[in-house]
């Protein structure tokens, strides 16, 4: 591979790793916390119902998760593609 | 020692402390200005972004606003978190890249136009002015309501602490007063979270709190000993049933709105100037990109605590003062009526406080100075035919919390400092945005772009001095359209800048026909439908005429789709960006290309941290 093509792979992964976390981003905020949220209300768990702990907490700290998931492959990424900074 | 001493100890303090770490942190050249020479480090950076992010509004009003809301109020958490992942993925890292100062800089440069850089800072002053007028009013809230100085003289007080850390230090004294800042607003936020948590679920994390069973010593408080031992949302749910409320863990409001009110909240985030300069400070890509998650994980500190407290506070509210006779009214309730966030007026003549959905009174208190036959405050309001007889602000929930939770005068104290710290912080932010648009944007990058650094700096000094004082002003006259136009500033970002960044950054060949008719189609259509609810026709603003059912607040939305949309199909029937224009986008997307021998950091960086 030349180191173009090299380039343009490591873009490629990032954009197939923003996809698939934004649609985790999506599902439970979106899906869980808005969409479905009455039918997920029906499960408890503590004494939350389900669609509102996703809306209120859950959707929140899965954000937070994403973004650390995010960072810790990207920094792997950067290495194995000898884009990281020092 | 007295709630006020405490309070004048505190304020002072804290302020000492903002003026102390400015002198130290002084900015001498326009990097230092900008972008704190671009050397903080990615944990520091992201408490900087928590406070300057975490507005008066997030401290004082957002636990009380869900309160009464229910689960509808889920949407300010969601959409104002959402955001920052959007940030690490999208923005931050590519922006931090380009190694310019302002967000008009890259769009003016991305796209190749001056045009385009004039439309971006004329909205990216729009925005930060209509959102620094509500942190200046609420400075001088926190002073009259705490310290009982007129409101005029609180935004006065704010007005030269700001003055001197933000025209003095820039984007370096900003930071690190606003790590200051946000160490002290999380602190006074959840002290008084945690005991009310403990104090009626023994549960030290309010977070899991809310969702537990209700200790005796909790029963013992709510004046109920039949509430022991079940969860507090199911007891809560009853309660409102009784009242005649909806169930407080369902929603009222379409999901048709309540999605688009998310989107337009995560991407206006997003957008915000604000917070993407941000994450100009750091040295490295990668710490643009940890920062972003630092930034969140301390925002949801405050914000997985919020809904804790609204759930704690109403829960509370109900059972002890519903239903009650006035002589037995908790003691926090007495102090609040001359605040005009509470008042009683009774109806039927029986003496108990009675409590329900309707309005009590048109408008807010207005206290005749007189008192009524028990000792409570009289209002002169119309009084309302409707069986409820209690006004409650929305912002009594968090201001009364310590008081509530019987915790010692310094906490009420301390909750003052804090809702100071969160408006003093965020007005900073946007007081250094508008100063970069005015020196950097217009002045060196449109009228003269000849000036020294050293005309640039004096610039930029004058900009941000010239916003303190027009903050100000709105802080002392505020204009009746501030409150009506927050939704704006967040649409308008999610209709501008977002989608010209995120195109100039993922797709090379948008080009500047592309961006100029989205932006302007995105921003007109935004404009247009919130100024005809809001101003020209507000008897209109209900669910019936709204398009597809999207508030005035969830249709920057649309205006971003359009944008998108408008950007995509025009940028395919008109001439690509030149090539040198498409290298640059290219060159963005790598930290470093190692073999075009570039700098191990990638960009100006005098040291990392």
């Amino acid at each position: 591979m030349t180191r173009k093509e090299e380039l343009q792979a490591y873009w490629k992964q990032n954009v197939t790793y923003i996809t698939i976390l934004l649609m985790i981003w999506f599902a439970v905020s979106y899906l869980c916390g808005i969409v479905f949220v009455d039918q997920l209300d029906n499960i408890k768990i503590f004494g939350f119902p389900l669609g509102f702990w996703f809306a209120n907490q859950g959707a929140e700290v899965i954000f937070c998760l994403l973004i650390v998931v995010y960072v810790r492959l990207m920094n792997k990424l950067d290495r194995k593609y000898d884009v990281y900074e020092d | 020692m007295s709630i006020a001493t405490w309070t004048w100890i505190l304020v002072g303090v804290t302020f000492a402390i903002y003026i102390i770490v400015a002198i130290r942190a002084r900015a001498v050249s326009t990097g230092a200005f900008y972008t704190a020479e671009r050397t903080i480090h990615p944990v520091l950076n992201g408490m900087a972004t928590g406070a300057d992010w975490m507005s008066a509004a997030s401290f004082i009003s957002m636990a009380g606003v869900i309160s009464f809301m229910g689960r509808d109020g889920s949407i300010y958490l969601m959409g104002w978190t959402g955001g920052y992942v959007l940030l690490a993925m999208l923005l931050a890292p590519y922006l931090r890249k380009y190694g310019k100062f302002t967000v008009p800089e890259f769009i003016g440069d991305r796209y190749y136009s001056q045009s385009a850089r004039i439309i971006s800072l004329i909205c990216a002053i729009f925005i930060s002015f209509t959102y620094v007028a509500g942190q200046m009013r609420g400075v001088g809230v926190v002073f009259s309501r705490f310290l009982n100085v007129p409101i005029n003289t609180g935004v006065v007080i704010g007005m030269c602490i700001v003055f001197i850390y933000a025209v003095l230090g820039g984007m370096k004294g900003v930071t690190y007063t606003q790590v200051a800042q946000y160490c002290i607003l999380i602190i006074a936020y959840m002290i008084p979270a945690i005991y009310i948590s403990i104090m009626l679920t023994n549960n030290p994390i309010p977070a899991f709190g809310f969702g537990s069973t209700i200790s005796p010593g909790g029963a013992e408080i709510l004046q109920d000993p039949s509430t022991q031992g079940r969860y507090l949302l199911d007891v809560l749910n009853g309660i409102h049933k009784d009242l005649g409320f909806s169930e407080y863990t369902s929603g009222v409001r379409p999901k048709i709105d309540l999605f688009f009110i998310v989107i337009a909240l995560m991407v206006g985030t997003a957008g915000l100037p604000h917070v993407i300069i941000r994450f100009f400070t750091v040295p490295r890509i990668r710490d643009a990109r940890a920062s972003a998650g630092w930034a969140l994980f301390f925002i949801i500190l405050l914000y997985t605590a919020a809904p804790a407290v609204a759930v704690f506070a109403r829960t509370n509210f109900i059972k002890t003062v519903h239903n009650v006779h006035y002589e037995h009214a908790p003691q926090w309730f007495k102090n609040w009526e001359s605040t005009g966030l509470i008042a009683w007026i009774d109806k039927n003549g029986d003496g108990m406080m009675q409590y329900g959905p309707g309005k009590a009174i048109t408008g807010k208190p207005k206290y005749t100075g007189k008192t009524g036959n028990l000792g409570q405050a009289l209002v002169s309001n119309l009084v309302t035919t409707d069986p409820n007889e209690l006004y409650v602000d929305r912002d009594i929930m968090v201001l009364a919390n310590p008081e509530i939770a019987r915790l010692p005068n310094w906490v009420i104290a301390l909750v003052a400092a804090g809702g100071l710290a969160a408006a003093l912080s965020t007005a900073a932010g946007l007081l250094l945005v508008i100063s970069a648009s005015i020196s950097h944007d217009l002045m060196k990058g449109v009228l003269m772009p000849s000036m020294s650094e050293k005309g640039e700096l004096m610039w930029a000094r004058c900009g941000a001095a010239g916003a303190v004082v027009i903050a100000g002003l709105f802080g002392i006259f505020p204009p009746g359209f501030v409150a009506q136009v927050v939704a704006f500033a967040f649409g308008l970002a999610a209709a501008s800048f977002f989608p010209a960044i995120i195109m100039g950054i993922f797709s090379k060949k948008t080009n500047v026909y592309g961006a100029m008719t989205g932006m302007i189609a995105g921003i007109g259509f935004t404009t247009a439908y919130i100024v005809y609810f809001k101003f020209i026709n507000p008897g209109a603003n209900r669910p019936a005429n709204w398009w597809f059912g999207i508030s005035p607040e969830g249709i920057g939305a649309v205006g971003m789709i359009i944008n998108f949309a408008l950007m995509h199909v025009v940028s395919k029937v008109t001439p690509e960006p030149p090539q040198k224009i498409q290298d640059l986008v290219e060159k963005l997307r790598y930290p470093v290309e190692r073999v075009a021998g570039e700098k191990k950091i990638s960009t100006d960086a005098r040291k990392p941290y």
